[in-house]
Protein backbone atom coordinates (compact mmCIF):
# COMPACT_ATOMS: atom_id res chain seq x y z
CA UNK A 1 0.00 0.00 0.00
CA UNK A 2 1.15 3.65 -0.85
CA UNK A 3 0.61 6.56 1.71
CA UNK A 4 0.52 9.90 1.43
CA UNK A 5 1.21 12.08 4.47
CA UNK A 6 0.79 15.86 3.88
CA UNK A 7 3.48 17.62 5.71
CA UNK A 8 1.87 20.95 6.31
CA UNK A 9 -1.66 22.23 5.88
CA UNK A 10 -1.26 24.56 2.24
CA UNK A 11 -1.95 28.25 2.58
CA UNK A 12 -4.00 28.07 -0.19
CA UNK A 13 -6.39 24.58 -2.05
CA UNK A 14 -4.20 22.33 -3.52
CA UNK A 15 -5.46 20.49 -6.00
CA UNK A 16 -4.78 16.85 -6.12
CA UNK A 17 -6.36 15.93 -9.61
CA UNK A 18 -5.40 12.74 -11.09
CA UNK A 19 -3.64 10.84 -7.83
CA UNK A 20 -6.05 7.57 -7.69
CA UNK A 21 -4.46 4.49 -7.08
CA UNK A 22 -4.94 3.30 -10.12
CA UNK A 23 -3.25 6.34 -11.75
CA UNK A 24 -0.40 5.91 -9.08
CA UNK A 25 -0.43 1.85 -9.29
CA UNK A 26 2.36 1.56 -11.72
CA UNK A 27 4.04 3.96 -10.30
CA UNK A 28 7.75 4.13 -8.77
CA UNK A 29 7.71 6.10 -5.77
CA UNK A 30 9.75 8.88 -7.84
CA UNK A 31 7.69 9.06 -10.05
CA UNK A 32 4.65 9.76 -7.57
CA UNK A 33 6.83 12.31 -5.64
CA UNK A 34 7.19 13.90 -9.39
CA UNK A 35 3.49 13.88 -10.45
CA UNK A 36 1.90 17.51 -10.93
CA UNK A 37 -0.71 19.19 -8.68
CA UNK A 38 -1.81 22.45 -8.58
CA UNK A 39 -1.21 24.70 -5.06
CA UNK A 40 -3.81 27.24 -6.21
CA UNK A 41 -2.50 28.82 -9.66
CA UNK A 42 0.65 27.26 -9.24
CA UNK A 43 2.12 24.26 -10.72
CA UNK A 44 3.59 22.03 -8.13
CA UNK A 45 4.67 18.20 -7.48
CA UNK A 46 3.23 15.93 -4.90
CA UNK A 47 6.43 15.54 -3.11
CA UNK A 48 6.43 19.01 -2.66
CA UNK A 49 3.35 18.06 -0.26
CA UNK A 50 3.42 15.05 0.63
CA UNK A 51 5.69 12.39 2.70
CA UNK A 52 5.47 9.41 0.66
CA UNK A 53 5.96 6.01 1.79
CA UNK A 54 5.03 2.33 1.25
CA UNK A 55 4.56 0.60 -2.46
CA UNK A 56 2.29 1.67 -4.90
CA UNK A 57 -0.54 -0.68 -6.01
CA UNK A 58 -4.09 -1.36 -5.41
CA UNK A 59 -4.23 0.53 -2.07
CA UNK A 60 -3.69 3.83 -1.41
CA UNK A 61 -3.58 5.96 1.40
CA UNK A 62 -3.76 9.90 2.32
CA UNK A 63 -3.33 11.17 5.59
CA UNK A 64 -2.90 14.54 7.02
CA UNK A 65 -4.80 17.45 7.63
CA UNK A 66 -6.79 17.28 4.02
CA UNK A 67 -9.40 20.07 4.35
CA UNK A 68 -7.85 22.21 1.44
CA UNK A 69 -6.70 19.43 -1.01
CA UNK A 70 -9.23 19.22 -3.26
CA UNK A 71 -9.93 16.55 -6.27
CA UNK A 72 -8.85 13.67 -3.24
CA UNK A 73 -9.66 10.52 -5.77
CA UNK A 74 -11.23 12.54 -8.52
CA UNK A 75 -11.68 10.82 -11.59
CA UNK A 76 -10.43 7.15 -10.07
CA UNK A 77 -11.48 4.16 -11.83
CA UNK A 78 -10.34 1.08 -9.78
CA UNK A 79 -8.85 0.54 -7.05
CA UNK A 80 -9.29 1.47 -3.10
CA UNK A 81 -8.24 4.99 -1.87
CA UNK A 82 -8.77 5.72 1.93
CA UNK A 83 -8.82 9.24 3.67
CA UNK A 84 -7.43 9.06 7.28
CA UNK A 85 -9.22 11.96 7.96
CA UNK A 86 -11.61 15.10 6.60
CA UNK A 87 -10.92 15.88 2.58
CA UNK A 88 -11.87 19.04 0.82
CA UNK A 89 -14.11 20.16 -1.94
CA UNK A 90 -14.87 17.60 -5.66
CA UNK A 91 -13.47 14.56 -3.40
CA UNK A 92 -14.11 11.67 -5.62
CA UNK A 93 -15.39 13.94 -8.68
CA UNK A 94 -16.13 11.68 -11.47
CA UNK A 95 -15.02 8.69 -10.28
CA UNK A 96 -16.41 5.91 -12.37
CA UNK A 97 -14.83 3.25 -10.18
CA UNK A 98 -13.15 1.42 -7.03
CA UNK A 99 -13.80 2.98 -3.58
CA UNK A 100 -12.85 5.80 -1.62
CA UNK A 101 -13.67 5.57 1.70
CA UNK A 102 -12.96 9.09 4.21
CA UNK A 103 -12.40 8.68 7.84
CA UNK A 104 -13.72 12.41 8.19
CA UNK A 105 -15.99 14.35 6.45
CA UNK A 106 -15.56 15.82 2.98
CA UNK A 107 -16.27 19.34 1.50
CA UNK A 108 -18.66 20.69 -1.14
CA UNK A 109 -19.17 19.04 -4.54
CA UNK A 110 -18.04 15.46 -3.34
CA UNK A 111 -18.30 12.83 -6.10
CA UNK A 112 -20.16 15.39 -8.41
CA UNK A 113 -20.62 13.46 -11.89
CA UNK A 114 -19.73 10.24 -10.19
CA UNK A 115 -20.04 7.10 -13.24
CA UNK A 116 -19.20 4.55 -10.77
CA UNK A 117 -17.66 2.78 -7.84
CA UNK A 118 -18.47 3.76 -3.95
CA UNK A 119 -17.97 6.59 -2.29
CA UNK A 120 -18.09 6.11 1.50
CA UNK A 121 -17.90 9.39 4.28
CA UNK A 122 -17.80 8.54 8.08
CA UNK A 123 -18.24 11.79 8.91
CA UNK A 124 -20.46 14.35 6.82
CA UNK A 125 -20.49 15.66 3.49
CA UNK A 126 -21.09 19.56 1.95
CA UNK A 127 -23.63 20.83 -0.72
CA UNK A 128 -24.19 19.19 -4.03
CA UNK A 129 -23.28 16.03 -2.88
CA UNK A 130 -23.40 13.36 -5.99
CA UNK A 131 -24.57 16.55 -7.86
CA UNK A 132 -24.18 18.07 -11.26
CA UNK A 133 -21.10 19.84 -12.21
CA UNK A 134 -21.47 23.69 -13.00
CA UNK A 135 -23.27 23.59 -16.05
CA UNK A 136 -24.33 20.25 -16.54
CA UNK A 137 -27.68 19.08 -16.69
CA UNK A 138 -27.29 15.46 -15.59
CA UNK A 139 -25.03 15.03 -11.98
CA UNK A 140 -24.48 11.08 -10.74
CA UNK A 141 -24.54 8.40 -13.53
CA UNK A 142 -23.74 5.63 -11.47
CA UNK A 143 -22.27 3.84 -8.01
CA UNK A 144 -22.77 4.40 -4.59
CA UNK A 145 -22.74 7.17 -2.14
CA UNK A 146 -22.79 6.51 1.57
CA UNK A 147 -22.52 9.14 3.90
CA UNK A 148 -22.75 7.94 7.85
CA UNK A 149 -23.36 11.87 9.04
CA UNK A 150 -25.29 14.46 7.38
CA UNK A 151 -25.49 16.37 3.87
CA UNK A 152 -25.45 19.36 2.69
CA UNK A 153 -28.29 21.05 0.53
CA UNK A 154 -28.63 19.81 -2.93
CA UNK A 155 -27.29 16.11 -2.91
CA UNK A 156 -28.09 14.27 -5.90
CA UNK A 157 -29.33 17.39 -8.14
CA UNK A 158 -29.61 16.18 -11.16
CA UNK A 159 -28.80 12.70 -10.46
CA UNK A 160 -28.87 10.46 -13.10
CA UNK A 161 -28.77 6.85 -11.52
CA UNK A 162 -27.09 5.42 -9.07
CA UNK A 163 -27.54 5.53 -5.18
CA UNK A 164 -27.19 8.38 -2.56
CA UNK A 165 -27.83 7.30 0.62
CA UNK A 166 -27.00 9.81 3.84
CA UNK A 167 -27.58 8.16 7.35
CA UNK A 168 -28.08 11.89 9.22
CA UNK A 169 -29.90 14.85 7.60
CA UNK A 170 -29.75 15.88 3.74
CA UNK A 171 -30.20 19.71 3.76
CA UNK A 172 -32.77 21.58 1.51
CA UNK A 173 -33.47 20.51 -2.05
CA UNK A 174 -32.29 17.49 -2.31
CA UNK A 175 -32.66 15.48 -5.29
CA UNK A 176 -33.27 19.27 -6.83
CA UNK A 177 -34.21 18.39 -10.69
CA UNK A 178 -33.06 14.59 -10.57
CA UNK A 179 -34.07 12.76 -13.88
CA UNK A 180 -33.53 9.25 -12.27
CA UNK A 181 -31.81 7.49 -9.46
CA UNK A 182 -32.10 7.22 -5.57
CA UNK A 183 -31.66 9.29 -2.75
CA UNK A 184 -32.31 7.60 1.12
CA UNK A 185 -32.10 10.12 3.83
CA UNK A 186 -32.78 8.02 7.17
CA UNK A 187 -32.35 11.58 9.58
CA UNK A 188 -34.79 13.84 7.44
CA UNK A 189 -35.19 16.31 4.58
CA UNK A 190 -34.58 19.80 3.98
CA UNK A 191 -37.06 21.86 2.49
CA UNK A 192 -37.95 21.42 -1.27
CA UNK A 193 -36.85 17.69 -1.88
CA UNK A 194 -37.06 16.79 -5.10
CA UNK A 195 -37.81 19.99 -6.49
CA UNK A 196 -38.18 19.84 -10.83
CA UNK A 197 -37.29 15.91 -10.28
CA UNK A 198 -38.61 14.41 -13.78
CA UNK A 199 -38.07 10.61 -12.56
CA UNK A 200 -36.66 8.65 -9.76
CA UNK A 201 -37.19 8.22 -6.02
CA UNK A 202 -36.13 10.23 -2.87
CA UNK A 203 -36.73 8.33 1.01
CA UNK A 204 -37.50 9.60 3.91
CA UNK A 205 -37.78 8.03 6.78
CA UNK A 206 -39.62 10.74 8.98
CA UNK A 207 -41.62 13.58 8.22
CA UNK A 208 -41.17 16.16 5.30
CA UNK A 209 -42.83 19.21 3.82
CA UNK A 210 -43.58 18.70 0.73
CA UNK A 211 -43.84 21.07 -2.38
CA UNK A 212 -47.57 21.41 -3.36
CA UNK A 213 -46.79 20.20 -6.85
CA UNK A 214 -46.40 16.73 -5.38
CA UNK A 215 -49.82 14.51 -5.10
CA UNK A 216 -50.26 11.29 -3.09
CA UNK A 217 -50.86 8.22 -4.33
CA UNK A 218 -51.09 5.74 -1.47
CA UNK A 219 -49.44 3.94 1.43
CA UNK A 220 -47.64 0.64 0.72
CA UNK A 221 -44.93 -1.82 0.79
CA UNK A 222 -42.51 -0.38 -2.00
CA UNK A 223 -40.61 -4.14 -2.83
CA UNK A 224 -37.77 -2.41 -4.39
CA UNK A 225 -37.18 -0.93 -1.40
CA UNK A 226 -36.36 -3.63 0.65
CA UNK A 227 -33.51 -4.06 -1.40
CA UNK A 228 -31.96 -1.13 -1.39
CA UNK A 229 -32.39 -1.12 2.14
CA UNK A 230 -31.09 -4.62 2.93
CA UNK A 231 -28.21 -3.54 0.97
CA UNK A 232 -27.38 -0.59 2.69
CA UNK A 233 -27.84 -2.19 5.67
CA UNK A 234 -24.89 -4.65 4.81
CA UNK A 235 -22.42 -1.69 3.92
CA UNK A 236 -23.23 -0.22 7.39
CA UNK A 237 -25.71 2.15 7.19
CA UNK A 238 -27.92 1.76 10.42
CA UNK A 239 -31.41 0.72 9.25
CA UNK A 240 -34.10 -0.90 11.25
CA UNK A 241 -36.21 -3.50 10.48
CA UNK A 242 -39.21 -1.03 10.78
CA UNK A 243 -37.89 0.54 7.57
CA UNK A 244 -37.15 -2.43 5.87
CA UNK A 245 -40.41 -3.75 6.43
CA UNK A 246 -42.32 -0.79 6.59
CA UNK A 247 -45.21 1.03 4.79
CA UNK A 248 -44.40 4.19 2.90
CA UNK A 249 -46.42 6.72 1.52
CA UNK A 250 -46.19 7.66 -1.84
CA UNK A 251 -46.50 11.06 -3.37
CA UNK A 252 -45.55 11.79 -7.28
CA UNK A 253 -43.76 14.46 -8.74
CA UNK A 254 -42.44 17.38 -9.73
CA UNK A 255 -46.00 18.29 -10.92
CA UNK A 256 -44.72 20.82 -13.32
CA UNK A 257 -41.74 18.10 -14.67
CA UNK A 258 -43.24 14.62 -15.49
CA UNK A 259 -44.90 13.68 -12.30
CA UNK A 260 -42.41 10.37 -13.23
CA UNK A 261 -40.65 11.12 -9.81
CA UNK A 262 -41.42 10.08 -6.35
CA UNK A 263 -40.76 10.49 -2.84
CA UNK A 264 -41.92 8.08 -0.27
CA UNK A 265 -42.01 8.58 3.11
CA UNK A 266 -41.95 6.41 6.16
CA UNK A 267 -45.15 5.80 8.20
CA UNK A 268 -44.72 6.70 11.08
CA UNK A 269 -46.19 5.03 14.46
CA UNK A 270 -48.00 8.25 15.20
CA UNK A 271 -49.73 8.26 11.36
CA UNK A 272 -50.52 4.57 12.23
CA UNK A 273 -52.30 4.99 15.66
CA UNK B 1 -26.26 -56.44 -9.73
CA UNK B 2 -27.86 -56.54 -6.33
CA UNK B 3 -28.72 -53.81 -3.15
CA UNK B 4 -30.97 -54.51 -0.74
CA UNK B 5 -33.00 -56.56 -1.93
CA UNK B 6 -33.58 -55.17 -5.67
CA UNK B 7 -32.26 -56.27 -8.99
CA UNK B 8 -30.36 -53.32 -9.90
CA UNK B 9 -29.91 -53.94 -13.83
CA UNK B 10 -26.35 -53.29 -15.22
CA UNK B 11 -28.01 -50.40 -17.80
CA UNK B 12 -27.52 -46.61 -18.05
CA UNK B 13 -29.52 -43.02 -18.27
CA UNK B 14 -29.22 -41.45 -21.26
CA UNK B 15 -29.64 -37.89 -20.80
CA UNK B 16 -28.89 -35.01 -23.22
CA UNK B 17 -28.15 -31.39 -22.98
CA UNK B 18 -30.67 -28.99 -21.77
CA UNK B 19 -31.11 -25.00 -21.10
CA UNK B 20 -31.91 -24.12 -17.51
CA UNK B 21 -32.78 -21.61 -15.39
CA UNK B 22 -33.09 -20.47 -11.82
CA UNK B 23 -36.27 -18.44 -10.73
CA UNK B 24 -36.19 -17.36 -7.07
CA UNK B 25 -40.08 -16.30 -6.04
CA UNK B 26 -41.10 -14.29 -2.76
CA UNK B 27 -43.93 -13.67 -1.33
CA UNK B 28 -45.27 -12.08 2.10
CA UNK B 29 -45.57 -15.47 3.63
CA UNK B 30 -44.47 -19.20 2.54
CA UNK B 31 -47.93 -19.81 1.27
CA UNK B 32 -47.82 -17.36 -1.71
CA UNK B 33 -44.65 -17.73 -2.60
CA UNK B 34 -45.22 -21.80 -3.49
CA UNK B 35 -48.40 -20.71 -4.85
CA UNK B 36 -46.61 -18.93 -7.54
CA UNK B 37 -44.22 -21.24 -7.66
CA UNK B 38 -46.66 -24.22 -8.19
CA UNK B 39 -47.89 -22.38 -11.39
CA UNK B 40 -45.25 -21.26 -13.12
CA UNK B 41 -44.07 -25.17 -13.18
CA UNK B 42 -47.56 -26.29 -13.87
CA UNK B 43 -47.82 -27.98 -17.13
CA UNK B 44 -44.30 -28.34 -17.57
CA UNK B 45 -43.83 -32.26 -17.14
CA UNK B 46 -41.91 -32.94 -20.29
CA UNK B 47 -40.69 -31.03 -23.76
CA UNK B 48 -42.63 -33.44 -25.46
CA UNK B 49 -46.32 -31.62 -25.21
CA UNK B 50 -44.99 -28.52 -22.93
CA UNK B 51 -42.03 -27.12 -24.71
CA UNK B 52 -40.52 -26.89 -21.59
CA UNK B 53 -39.88 -29.39 -18.26
CA UNK B 54 -40.02 -27.61 -14.46
CA UNK B 55 -39.66 -27.89 -10.82
CA UNK B 56 -39.91 -26.60 -7.15
CA UNK B 57 -36.40 -27.04 -6.41
CA UNK B 58 -36.53 -26.20 -2.60
CA UNK B 59 -38.32 -23.27 -0.23
CA UNK B 60 -35.63 -20.98 0.98
CA UNK B 61 -35.54 -19.50 4.25
CA UNK B 62 -35.96 -15.10 4.21
CA UNK B 63 -32.12 -15.11 5.25
CA UNK B 64 -31.42 -16.98 0.98
CA UNK B 65 -33.77 -14.63 -0.66
CA UNK B 66 -32.58 -10.86 -2.00
CA UNK B 67 -35.82 -9.33 -0.72
CA UNK B 68 -35.73 -10.94 2.86
CA UNK B 69 -38.86 -12.44 2.14
CA UNK B 70 -39.63 -16.34 1.93
CA UNK B 71 -39.39 -17.37 -1.30
CA UNK B 72 -39.09 -20.85 -3.28
CA UNK B 73 -36.80 -21.65 -6.25
CA UNK B 74 -37.68 -23.49 -9.31
CA UNK B 75 -35.83 -24.67 -11.99
CA UNK B 76 -36.88 -24.63 -15.65
CA UNK B 77 -35.43 -25.93 -18.65
CA UNK B 78 -36.19 -26.10 -22.69
CA UNK B 79 -34.48 -27.77 -25.16
CA UNK B 80 -32.43 -24.39 -26.70
CA UNK B 81 -32.12 -20.91 -25.25
CA UNK B 82 -34.54 -19.23 -27.35
CA UNK B 83 -37.41 -21.81 -26.21
CA UNK B 84 -36.18 -21.14 -22.79
CA UNK B 85 -36.22 -17.03 -22.50
CA UNK B 86 -40.06 -17.06 -23.83
CA UNK B 87 -40.91 -20.08 -21.83
CA UNK B 88 -39.74 -17.25 -18.70
CA UNK B 89 -41.25 -14.59 -20.11
CA UNK B 90 -44.89 -16.23 -20.45
CA UNK B 91 -44.39 -18.21 -16.97
CA UNK B 92 -43.18 -15.59 -14.88
CA UNK B 93 -45.48 -12.91 -16.89
CA UNK B 94 -48.33 -15.55 -16.19
CA UNK B 95 -47.49 -16.61 -12.93
CA UNK B 96 -45.90 -14.64 -10.81
CA UNK B 97 -46.81 -11.42 -11.98
CA UNK B 98 -50.50 -12.10 -11.77
CA UNK B 99 -49.50 -14.26 -8.10
CA UNK B 100 -50.01 -11.91 -5.08
CA UNK B 101 -47.19 -10.23 -3.12
CA UNK B 102 -44.82 -11.98 -4.88
CA UNK B 103 -41.15 -10.34 -6.49
CA UNK B 104 -39.06 -12.41 -9.27
CA UNK B 105 -35.30 -13.03 -9.12
CA UNK B 106 -32.76 -15.05 -11.10
CA UNK B 107 -31.11 -17.42 -9.40
CA UNK B 108 -28.36 -18.70 -11.01
CA UNK B 109 -24.75 -16.98 -11.69
CA UNK B 110 -24.18 -17.99 -15.86
CA UNK B 111 -22.16 -15.96 -18.17
CA UNK B 112 -24.94 -15.82 -20.67
CA UNK B 113 -28.36 -13.97 -20.14
CA UNK B 114 -32.15 -13.78 -21.45
CA UNK B 115 -34.33 -10.85 -21.08
CA UNK B 116 -37.35 -11.77 -18.83
CA UNK B 117 -38.31 -8.54 -16.71
CA UNK B 118 -37.01 -6.09 -19.54
CA UNK B 119 -39.53 -8.12 -21.46
CA UNK B 120 -42.54 -7.57 -19.02
CA UNK B 121 -42.03 -4.35 -18.12
CA UNK B 122 -44.17 -3.61 -20.66
CA UNK B 123 -47.89 -4.40 -18.83
CA UNK B 124 -46.86 -1.03 -16.71
CA UNK B 125 -48.17 0.40 -19.61
CA UNK B 126 -45.74 3.27 -19.68
CA UNK B 127 -45.73 3.57 -15.88
CA UNK B 128 -43.25 1.01 -14.98
CA UNK B 129 -39.93 2.19 -13.67
CA UNK B 130 -36.37 0.43 -13.37
CA UNK B 131 -33.77 0.77 -10.62
CA UNK B 132 -30.47 -0.55 -11.22
CA UNK B 133 -28.65 -1.65 -7.65
CA UNK B 134 -25.37 -3.42 -7.55
CA UNK B 135 -25.27 -3.60 -11.69
CA UNK B 136 -28.70 -5.14 -11.67
CA UNK B 137 -31.45 -3.81 -12.95
CA UNK B 138 -34.82 -4.70 -11.83
CA UNK B 139 -37.99 -3.59 -13.13
CA UNK B 140 -41.33 -2.06 -10.90
CA UNK B 141 -44.29 -2.87 -12.75
CA UNK B 142 -47.45 -0.97 -11.22
CA UNK B 143 -50.46 -3.58 -10.52
CA UNK B 144 -53.73 -3.14 -9.07
CA UNK B 145 -52.57 -4.98 -5.43
CA UNK B 146 -49.43 -2.05 -5.64
CA UNK B 147 -46.34 -3.16 -7.34
CA UNK B 148 -44.42 -6.01 -9.53
CA UNK B 149 -40.59 -6.71 -9.11
CA UNK B 150 -38.66 -8.50 -11.43
CA UNK B 151 -35.17 -8.67 -11.97
CA UNK B 152 -34.50 -8.16 -15.85
CA UNK B 153 -32.27 -10.26 -17.10
CA UNK B 154 -32.03 -14.03 -15.72
CA UNK B 155 -29.09 -16.21 -16.15
CA UNK B 156 -29.87 -19.03 -18.52
CA UNK B 157 -26.83 -22.41 -18.68
CA UNK B 158 -26.41 -25.75 -20.29
CA UNK B 159 -27.68 -27.97 -17.96
CA UNK B 160 -28.95 -31.94 -18.21
CA UNK B 161 -32.43 -33.22 -18.93
CA UNK B 162 -33.60 -37.30 -19.10
CA UNK B 163 -31.71 -38.12 -16.10
CA UNK B 164 -34.04 -40.96 -14.96
CA UNK B 165 -34.43 -44.04 -12.80
CA UNK B 166 -37.56 -46.54 -13.37
CA UNK B 167 -38.66 -48.67 -10.38
CA UNK B 168 -40.71 -52.21 -10.82
CA UNK B 169 -42.57 -54.17 -8.28
CA UNK B 170 -44.84 -56.84 -7.59
CA UNK B 171 -47.68 -54.57 -7.43
CA UNK B 172 -48.71 -50.97 -8.05
CA UNK B 173 -48.76 -49.89 -4.13
CA UNK B 174 -45.23 -51.36 -3.71
CA UNK B 175 -43.64 -49.76 -6.69
CA UNK B 176 -45.09 -46.38 -6.22
CA UNK B 177 -43.97 -46.79 -2.62
CA UNK B 178 -40.52 -47.56 -3.94
CA UNK B 179 -40.54 -44.52 -6.54
CA UNK B 180 -42.13 -42.25 -3.90
CA UNK B 181 -39.02 -42.80 -1.49
CA UNK B 182 -36.94 -42.69 -4.54
CA UNK B 183 -38.56 -38.95 -5.24
CA UNK B 184 -38.35 -37.67 -1.79
CA UNK B 185 -34.58 -38.69 -1.70
CA UNK B 186 -33.91 -37.31 -4.65
CA UNK B 187 -35.57 -33.67 -3.35
CA UNK B 188 -32.49 -32.98 -1.19
CA UNK B 189 -29.98 -32.66 -3.72
CA UNK B 190 -29.61 -28.87 -4.85
CA UNK B 191 -29.61 -28.21 -8.46
CA UNK B 192 -31.92 -30.95 -9.98
CA UNK B 193 -35.83 -30.67 -10.46
CA UNK B 194 -38.86 -34.19 -11.00
CA UNK B 195 -40.76 -32.35 -13.52
CA UNK B 196 -43.53 -35.39 -13.23
CA UNK B 197 -46.79 -35.02 -10.90
CA UNK B 198 -45.20 -35.62 -7.36
CA UNK B 199 -42.13 -36.48 -9.03
CA UNK B 200 -43.12 -39.64 -10.43
CA UNK B 201 -44.47 -40.70 -14.00
CA UNK B 202 -46.65 -43.63 -14.41
CA UNK B 203 -45.64 -43.67 -18.35
CA UNK B 204 -42.87 -43.75 -19.46
CA UNK B 205 -42.74 -43.29 -22.93
CA UNK B 206 -40.60 -44.71 -26.17
CA UNK B 207 -39.37 -42.14 -29.24
CA UNK B 208 -41.72 -42.64 -32.17
CA UNK B 209 -45.31 -44.20 -32.79
CA UNK B 210 -47.13 -46.51 -35.04
CA UNK B 211 -49.21 -43.22 -35.76
CA UNK B 212 -47.49 -40.73 -38.22
CA UNK B 213 -47.33 -37.25 -36.10
CA UNK B 214 -46.35 -38.71 -32.42
CA UNK B 215 -43.22 -38.22 -31.72
CA UNK B 216 -43.55 -40.34 -28.70
CA UNK B 217 -45.80 -43.49 -27.13
CA UNK B 218 -45.77 -45.71 -24.55
CA UNK B 219 -43.04 -47.76 -23.62
CA UNK B 220 -44.71 -51.43 -23.89
CA UNK B 221 -41.11 -52.92 -22.93
CA UNK B 222 -42.18 -51.92 -19.83
CA UNK B 223 -45.81 -52.64 -19.67
CA UNK B 224 -46.62 -55.29 -17.67
CA UNK B 225 -49.95 -55.87 -19.31
CA UNK B 226 -48.49 -56.27 -22.35
CA UNK B 227 -45.50 -58.72 -21.03
CA UNK B 228 -46.99 -61.66 -23.14
CA UNK B 229 -47.61 -59.14 -25.83
CA UNK B 230 -44.75 -57.37 -27.12
CA UNK B 231 -41.74 -59.50 -28.66
CA UNK B 232 -39.10 -57.53 -26.97
CA UNK B 233 -40.60 -56.94 -23.12
CA UNK B 234 -38.24 -55.87 -20.12
CA UNK B 235 -40.68 -56.74 -17.41
CA UNK B 236 -39.66 -59.63 -15.36
CA UNK B 237 -42.01 -62.33 -14.83
CA UNK B 238 -43.42 -61.57 -11.01
CA UNK B 239 -43.28 -57.90 -11.96
CA UNK B 240 -46.77 -55.98 -12.00
CA UNK B 241 -46.07 -52.62 -12.07
CA UNK B 242 -43.34 -49.53 -13.13
CA UNK B 243 -42.57 -46.15 -12.28
CA UNK B 244 -39.90 -44.00 -13.87
CA UNK B 245 -38.77 -40.52 -12.18
CA UNK B 246 -37.26 -37.99 -14.88
CA UNK B 247 -34.26 -35.52 -13.64
CA UNK B 248 -33.36 -32.47 -14.97
CA UNK B 249 -30.51 -30.68 -13.57
CA UNK B 250 -28.08 -27.63 -13.78
CA UNK B 251 -25.20 -30.27 -14.18
CA UNK B 252 -24.52 -34.19 -14.94
CA UNK B 253 -22.82 -33.91 -11.29
CA UNK B 254 -26.19 -33.24 -9.88
CA UNK B 255 -28.22 -35.50 -11.66
CA UNK B 256 -26.03 -38.17 -11.02
CA UNK B 257 -26.07 -37.63 -7.51
CA UNK B 258 -29.62 -37.37 -7.37
CA UNK B 259 -30.17 -40.29 -9.14
CA UNK B 260 -27.80 -42.07 -6.88
CA UNK B 261 -29.83 -41.57 -3.72
CA UNK B 262 -32.86 -42.69 -5.76
CA UNK B 263 -31.76 -45.46 -6.92
CA UNK B 264 -30.70 -46.49 -2.88
CA UNK B 265 -33.62 -45.32 -1.42
CA UNK B 266 -35.89 -47.53 -4.17
CA UNK B 267 -33.76 -50.80 -3.49
CA UNK B 268 -34.94 -50.35 0.40
CA UNK B 269 -38.12 -49.25 -0.33
CA UNK B 270 -39.51 -52.50 -1.82
CA UNK B 271 -38.42 -51.71 -5.66
CA UNK B 272 -37.73 -55.26 -6.99
CA UNK B 273 -35.80 -54.53 -9.69
CA UNK B 274 -34.60 -50.92 -10.88
CA UNK B 275 -33.37 -50.01 -14.30
CA UNK B 276 -33.02 -46.86 -16.18
CA UNK B 277 -33.79 -45.90 -19.56
CA UNK B 278 -31.77 -45.16 -22.58
CA UNK B 279 -32.07 -44.75 -26.61
CA UNK B 280 -29.13 -46.86 -27.21
CA UNK B 281 -26.54 -44.32 -26.46
CA UNK B 282 -27.75 -42.77 -29.77
CA UNK B 283 -29.10 -39.94 -28.28
CA UNK B 284 -27.80 -38.16 -25.53
CA UNK B 285 -23.75 -37.35 -24.35
CA UNK B 286 -24.51 -38.24 -20.78
CA UNK B 287 -24.53 -41.87 -20.04
CA UNK B 288 -25.01 -42.49 -16.43
CA UNK B 289 -24.40 -46.07 -15.58
CA UNK B 290 -26.67 -47.44 -12.77
CA UNK B 291 -23.27 -49.46 -11.58
CA UNK B 292 -21.47 -46.31 -10.91
CA UNK B 293 -24.56 -45.13 -8.42
CA UNK B 294 -24.44 -48.22 -6.25
CA UNK B 295 -22.84 -47.16 -2.71
CA UNK B 296 -19.25 -48.03 -2.43
CA UNK B 297 -19.03 -47.51 -6.42
CA UNK B 298 -15.92 -46.26 -7.62
CA UNK B 299 -14.15 -46.72 -4.40
CA UNK B 300 -11.01 -49.04 -3.94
Amino acid sequence: MLTLTLREQPTVPLETDGVTPDRLAPCSRDEVEALTVWHGNRRAKVGDFFAVSGQAGEELRVEGDLRRVKFLGAGMTAGRLTIAGDAGMHTGAGMSGGELVVAGAVGDFAAVGMRGGRLVVEGSAGHHLGAAHQGERAGMRGGEILVHGDAGEQVGAGLRRGLIAVAGRAGAAAGLRMLAGTIVALGGLGARPGAAMRRGTIVAMSEVTLLPTFAFNCTYRPQFLRLYLRRLRALGLPLTDQQIEGRYARWSGDGLELRRGEILILESERSLA
Amino acid sequence: MRLAGAEIVDTFAEAFPMWGARILMTAETPGWAHEAARSLTGFATSVIGCKCEAGIERELDPAETPDGRPGVSALLFAPDRDGLAKRLVERVGQSVLTCPTTACFNGLEAEKTVNVGGQLRFFGDGYQASKVLDGRRYWRVPVMEGEFLVQERFAVAEGVGGGNIIMLGVDSASALRAAEAAAAAMRSVRGVILPFPGGIARSGSKVGSRYSGLMASTNDALCPTLRAQVPNTEVPPGVGSVFEIVIDGLTVEAVSDAMAQGLDAAARSGASHVTAGNYGGNLGPYHIALKDLLPGAGEG
